[in-house]
């Protein structure tokens, strides 16, 4: 099938939790108004049934597919969203919605505080990837979704993919969870508690109060260096740089002498320009506080009527494949029907966006095979 | 699919396993088997396989299977969780099989066994006259290159599940066209057994 892009798209805005009804987060307090962005690619069908949602990583956006005027680069996930690919909007209706805390359009810290009439910095509470999920709930209520065919993404994508699930278990019939985890490690913690102080070192943060200033460049360059290092592989980090050099010599000073210093600067620079530091000290505290383990992903006896497929990658070990099977064993406990691959790749946690043909061919075929009807499968009943 | 491009070892265990069952097949493979136990039984079917690109054929399929060694992978379900636990042609490539048998027979009502019979005329006939390690129907391997960790008879096979309080439910034994009803330990390529074993602990 020949593959297109979805072509030039805009990014929508809705708003909600007007007061007095602001979203009551999980720290205790509430939020509101609230606006999400959000894209949808394709047309949402006569029955309502073919809405996939679409949940992005840590830095990404509503934007995931086409393209906005004016720009070169697609959508984040292009390969994957489109006339004929994986999640195809000739017969799917694609929404990929951006996050609370963000910076892309959604409300966050850098978004004006409607009672100070200044940006909010540090006075944004606290969010979760719960928080996130139910605010998109409100999204999918007001497009009038009442069952989503499909919640898929990878990273922290994932991550509110089993949070739909454990928050909305009837409002979904299949989730794939990919490169994601039942709860952040000590590990995955660490980097992201080095990524903060990296953020939070830098004079210009200024307790959060910088907007309208000059932004955190250098403490957030850094987090994301550090960011970009846990995201590839050994082996991957071999292959795209060995121990090329950006010039024929060593310059014996500390300039960038090797190509992978050149990458991560790059990288690091590049980040700032279109990310706001507080968003990161947010978004990445809501990722360590995830846990669904034990019993939180499907509480108690209740029967799951999610089907699931979960991925994950043999490189990956920012978000290890034990995770993934750790979501398995929970799906096994609880009877769930439930498709694992581990995918053999060597790009390292990355892969979830890279690994287009193998992600293609699994998840081409078993949305095929759940929206087409459960003519041989159906959920389990243990 | 008709059935005559079903493999018989598959037809023997489609005639087994009654409709609505829940089965588990370990080392599925592509799922040949678990398709046809789907559509032609309405039975609801998980396999375990290790192979990535079968996964990718199962998942073709509308199957649903988990990618993972036999010999983990089956402590979380609980006990009796399926009707039917089949090793169809698996059991001899496992390192584990005593673990395996009892994880096996914890989670599945009943187990369905198929391996090939190591003592098969021809089998035989190698070993003894030519001194040459084995090479069959069921067994076409080289000795470098075979999958097979361990090698059994039929024989063999009903004194392990004597040793171990196994119930032979039923046995089928397998030729190269037809069921073998005379001296299958001879000449039978392969083998399925059902099997049962009583719970240790009486609830």
């Amino acid at each position: 099938m020949k593959e297109k892009s979805v072509g030039l798209v805009k990014t929508e805005y809705f708003t909600f939790a007007k007061p007095p009804h602001e979203l009551k987060l999980e720290s205790g307090l509430s939020l509101g108004p609230i606006t999400l962005a959000f894209e949808t690619y394709g047309k949402l069908n006569k029955d309502k049934n073919n809405a996939i949602l679409v949940l992005h990583a840590l830095s990404g956006d509503a934007h995931a597919a086409g393209f906005h005027e004016d720009e070169k680069a697609p959508g984040w996930w292009d390969s994957m969203i489109g006339p004929g690919k994986a999640l195809d909007s000739d017969k799917y209706f694609v929404i990929c919605s951006n996050v609370i805390g963000g910076c892309k359009g959604s409300t966050g810290p850098s978004s004006i505080d409607p009672g100070s009439g200044k940006p909010y910095g540090l006075e944004f509470p606290m969010i979760t990837i719960s928080d996130m999920v139910n605010a998109q709930k409100h999204l999918i209520d007001h497009l009038g979704i009442k069952k989503l065919l499909c919640v898929i993404g990878g990273s922290m994508g994932g991550m509110q993919v089993l949070q739909w699930v454990a928050n909305f278990p009837n409002s979904l019939q299949c989730a794939i969870p990919i490169a994601a985890c039942l709860k952040h490690s000590p590990q995955q913690i660490a980097f992201d508690e080095v990524g903060r102080q990296a953020v939070m070192a830098d004079l210009a943060w200024n307790n959060g109060d910088y907007y309208g200033k000059e932004q955190p460049e250098r403490g957030l360059a850094v987090a994301r260096m550090i960011g970009h290092i846990t995201y590839m592989s050994d082996q991957s980090m071999e292959k795209k740089f060995s121990r090329k050099l950006k010039d024929k010599n060593y310059s014996f000073q500390f300039t960038t002498d090797f190509e992978v210093e050149g990458y991560l600067r790059y990288r690091g620079d590049n980040f700032v320009k279109r990310f706001d530091a507080n968003s990161y000290l947010y978004i990445t505290k809501a990722m360590d506080y995830f846990d669904l383990s034990g019993d939180k992903l499907v509480p108690g006896n209740k029967r799951l009527g999610v089907r699931f497929l979960v991925i994950s990658f043999k490189s990956d070990w920012l978000y290890p494949s034990y995770q993934s099977e750790d979501i398995v064993r929970q799906l096994k406990i609880k009877g769930a029907d439930a498709t694992y691959c581990e995918i053999n790749s060597t790009y390292g946690h990355d892969a979830f966006l890279l690994e287009v043909e193998e992600e293609t061919h699994l998840i081409k075929h078993f949305l095929n095979k759940t929206f087409g009807g459960y003519d041989i499968v159906r959920a389990y009943e243990i | 699919m008709k059935s005559e491009a079903v493999q018989p070892d598959h037809r023997i265990i489609l005639k087994i396993i009654e409709p609505g069952s829940k089965v588990l097949d370990l080392g599925c493979g592509t799922g040949e088997l678990m398709f046809l136990l789907a559509k032609e039984k309405n039975a609801v079917v998980q396999g375990i396989e290790l192979d990535e690109k079968a996964i990718y054929k199962c998942v073709e399929k509308g199957l649903s299977v988990f990618h993972s060694d036999i010999d983990r992978g089956l402590s979380e379900y609980p006990d009796k969780s399926f009707d039917y636990v089949i090793l169809n042609q698996t059991l001899q490539q496992a390192k584990k099989v005593e673990y395996v048998l009892e994880e096996v027979f914890r989670v599945g009502g009943k187990v369905i066994i198929g391996f090939p019979n190591f003592a098969h005329i021809k089998a035989r006939f190698m070993l003894a006259l030519r001194g040459k390690a084995p090479i069959t129907a069921s067994l076409p391997y080289r000795w470098f290159n075979t999958p097979n960790l361990h090698f059994l008879s039929i024989s063999d096979f009903r004194d392990f599940c004597r040793l171990k309080g196994i119930k032979i439910v039923k046995a089928y034994h397998l030729g190269l066209k037809r069921e073998i009803r005379f001296w299958p330990n001879l000449f039978a390529l392969n083998s399925i057994f059902v099997l049962t074993r009583n719970a240790r602990k009486e609830r």
